[in-house]
């Protein structure tokens, strides 16, 4: 009985709890349908006859800073699934050569690979964002380049810690009857990576979808705006501030988010751990 | 497979992955070393200056004050958002109906990025704050517990995850014995439960550790360093954290770009230090599995 009791009374709780961890989330999108006056006046009121101006946020947010939205999500989208499949295919087969290939050049970028994990990007920042700029990769496609050399350095290790736990008798198998080494890795051993690249896909999209400074510094921002960039960019001191559309934009830019992560919650939760196990 | 028949492979395997990693990491890294030693406006013009950028960065008021703000900042931080995740997780594995929406709940936070993030907070904190005539840009203090309401909010969903699963995967004939031995379940957290869980905490410990630490985006977007403070001519801003100091040397003043890349190297050095000590500091506590 007390036992029951106390079990519903955590559940209430947690219930509340939750309801003001979300409160941030539902004051934006309260406030992205109230005209400008309500939202600096009254930011935590629900919208009402006077203050209530349906889409019209939306409306104005979709273009506003003369740069239409729709081409930020086509950035992003464009940006994040491009980077996250050149990197899981090229880090991928990197990796396993550099397992099953032990020798002092694999064991040199197997350690450069680490020790890349646990430099800021702050130390890169500069040289690396003149180094795209002399290659001509401020571009949506040339910025993919840069993600895979700065993403490499963990997807490598990660792939390399699964390479490991691989029985290479599956591989010699396959050696014996007659597989050179690009039909062995792409016809056995990268399905048998799966899980992984699913969990090293999962942690690579989340963190280019929502990077900002690397975009910032390489892209050229007067074409090419990805979402987070957009965003800073309306707020900034760079255009006069209108909240509303702000609002609208940042509802819509939580969206894609909502819908990935209701899509992929199982995976999501597993590259989570994946990352985790490796500290 | 063969090792001598796949070592031909070198180009076709590790040579994409190995360019690109040059490019976007090796060649800028070392070039910022390098750097590190110049006087420089662009890559062009670099002129050695020897260790006079690595003196002017530790005599910079500015730089120390965002030190010091930003070992505060992490200090906080990473034991709020691990005492509070360990509790949320322990909450939600102890059977409770609707753990799951819970556990969506407290997570959903931290798939928005930094800069969206903080501009909902900077909404909400204004919202609350304009009742008291002032704003999260006015005050150094407000805007230090909001950015570390703002990181908890952001972290404690994934801090979760790691501990939840920590704590499924201790084995229950622990807990059985715990309760034949007559523990109570303060005890059973204590002598079971966290030792036990010593792996996740160092995991979730270094994480939120170095995340704190290396913080940009949301320190940018919910304060920008703000408010600026008068001291012997020079501007320190009382919310700037180290790697917004780095960025607001390169970018806001390019005289001092040799400076920034100093800076920026001595912000590494910290970076790797910091988590190699704490790494082995709580290695040593885990128990032997």
């Amino acid at each position: 009985m007390t036992k029951r009791f106390s079990r519903t009374l955590t559940t209430v709780i947690m219930a509340l709890i939750s309801v003001v961890y979300l409160f941030p989330i539902f004051t934006v999108i309260m406030n992205s349908f109230k005209n400008k006056t309500a939202i600096s006046a009254s930011p935590f009121t629900f919208p009402d006859a006077d203050t209530f101006v349906g889409l019209e946020n939306y409306v104005r947010g979709v273009d506003f800073g003369g740069y239409p939205f729709i081409k930020s999500v086509a950035y992003s989208l464009l940006i994040t699934v491009l980077s996250t499949v050149a990197i899981l295919l090229f880090t991928s087969m990197a990796a396993w050569y550099i397992t099953r290939v032990d020798n002092k050049v694999s064991r040199a970028i197997y350690y450069l690979c680490v020790f890349s994990m646990i430099v800021p990007f702050q130390m890169v920042m500069f040289t690396l964002s003149k180094t795209a700029d002399t290659l001509n990769l401020g571009n949506p496609l040339g910025i993919v380049i840069v993600y895979l050399g700065f993403g490499a350095g963990l997807a490598i290790f990660m792939f390399s810690g699964f390479v490991k736990s691989i029985p290479r008798e599956i591989e010699e198998a396959a050696t014996i009857d007659g597989c050179g080494p690009v039909r062995t890795f792409f016809g056995i051993v990268f399905p048998i990576m799966k899980p992984t690249l699913i969990s090293v896909g999962i942690l690579e999209t989340m963190w280019i979808w929502n990077d900002f400074l690397l975009p910032f510094l390489v892209l050229d921002i007067k074409e090419y705006r990805t979402i987070p960039i957009h965003i800073q960019y309306l707020n900034g001191s760079y255009g006069q501030t209108d909240i509303g559309a702000i609002m609208a934009l940042i509802v819509l830019s939580i969206i894609p988010i909502v819908i990935f992560y209701f899509t992929c919650q199982k995976h999501i939760i597993k590259g989570i751990m994946a990352g985790a196990v490796k500290g | 497979m063969n090792k001598r028949q796949l070592s031909k492979y070198f180009p076709i395997f590790v040579l994409p992955a190995f360019a690109a990693f040059c490019v976007g990491f090796v060649y800028p890294f070392l070039h910022g070393i390098y750097l590190s030693f110049c006087n420089f406006r662009t890559t062009g013009d670099a002129k050695w200056v020897g260790l006079s950028n690595y003196i002017q960065a530790f005599t910079d008021r500015g730089f120390l004050y965002s030190f010091v703000f930003t070992v505060a900042f992490t200090l906080v931080s990473v034991v709020l958002i691990n005492v509070l995740a360990f509790t949320v997780a322990y909450v939600l594995t102890s059977g409770i109906r609707g753990a799951n929406i819970f556990r969506t709940v407290f997570f959903m936070p931290n798939l928005i990025g930094g800069v969206i993030l903080g501009y909902i907070w900077q909404i909400i904190f204004d919202g609350i704050l304009k009742n008291y005539a002032t704003n999260i840009k006015l005050d150094s203090t407000l805007g230090f517990w909001g950015l570390v309401i703002l990181l908890c909010w952001q972290q404690i969903g994934y801090m979760m995850i790691i501990y939840i699963s920590g704590l499924n995967s201790i084995p229950d004939q622990l807990y059985e014995a715990a309760k034949v031995d007559g523990a109570t379940k303060w005890q059973t957290l204590r002598k079971v439960t966290l030792p036990m869980m010593m792996p996740s905490i160092t995991i979730c410990t270094f994480l939120t550790l170095t995340n704190s630490f290396k913080l940009f985006d949301q320190n940018l977007a919910l304060t920008a360093g703000e408010p600026g403070m008068q001291i012997g001519g020079e501007t320190i801003y009382r919310t700037e954290m180290m790697a917004l100091n780095i960025y607001n040397t390169f970018y806001q003043n390019l005289n001092s770009r040799g400076v920034g890349q100093a800076k920026a190297a001595i912000f590494f050095l910290l970076v790797a230090a910091i988590g190699l000590v704490q790494l082995y500091l709580t290695r040593r506590k885990e128990v032997e599995q």
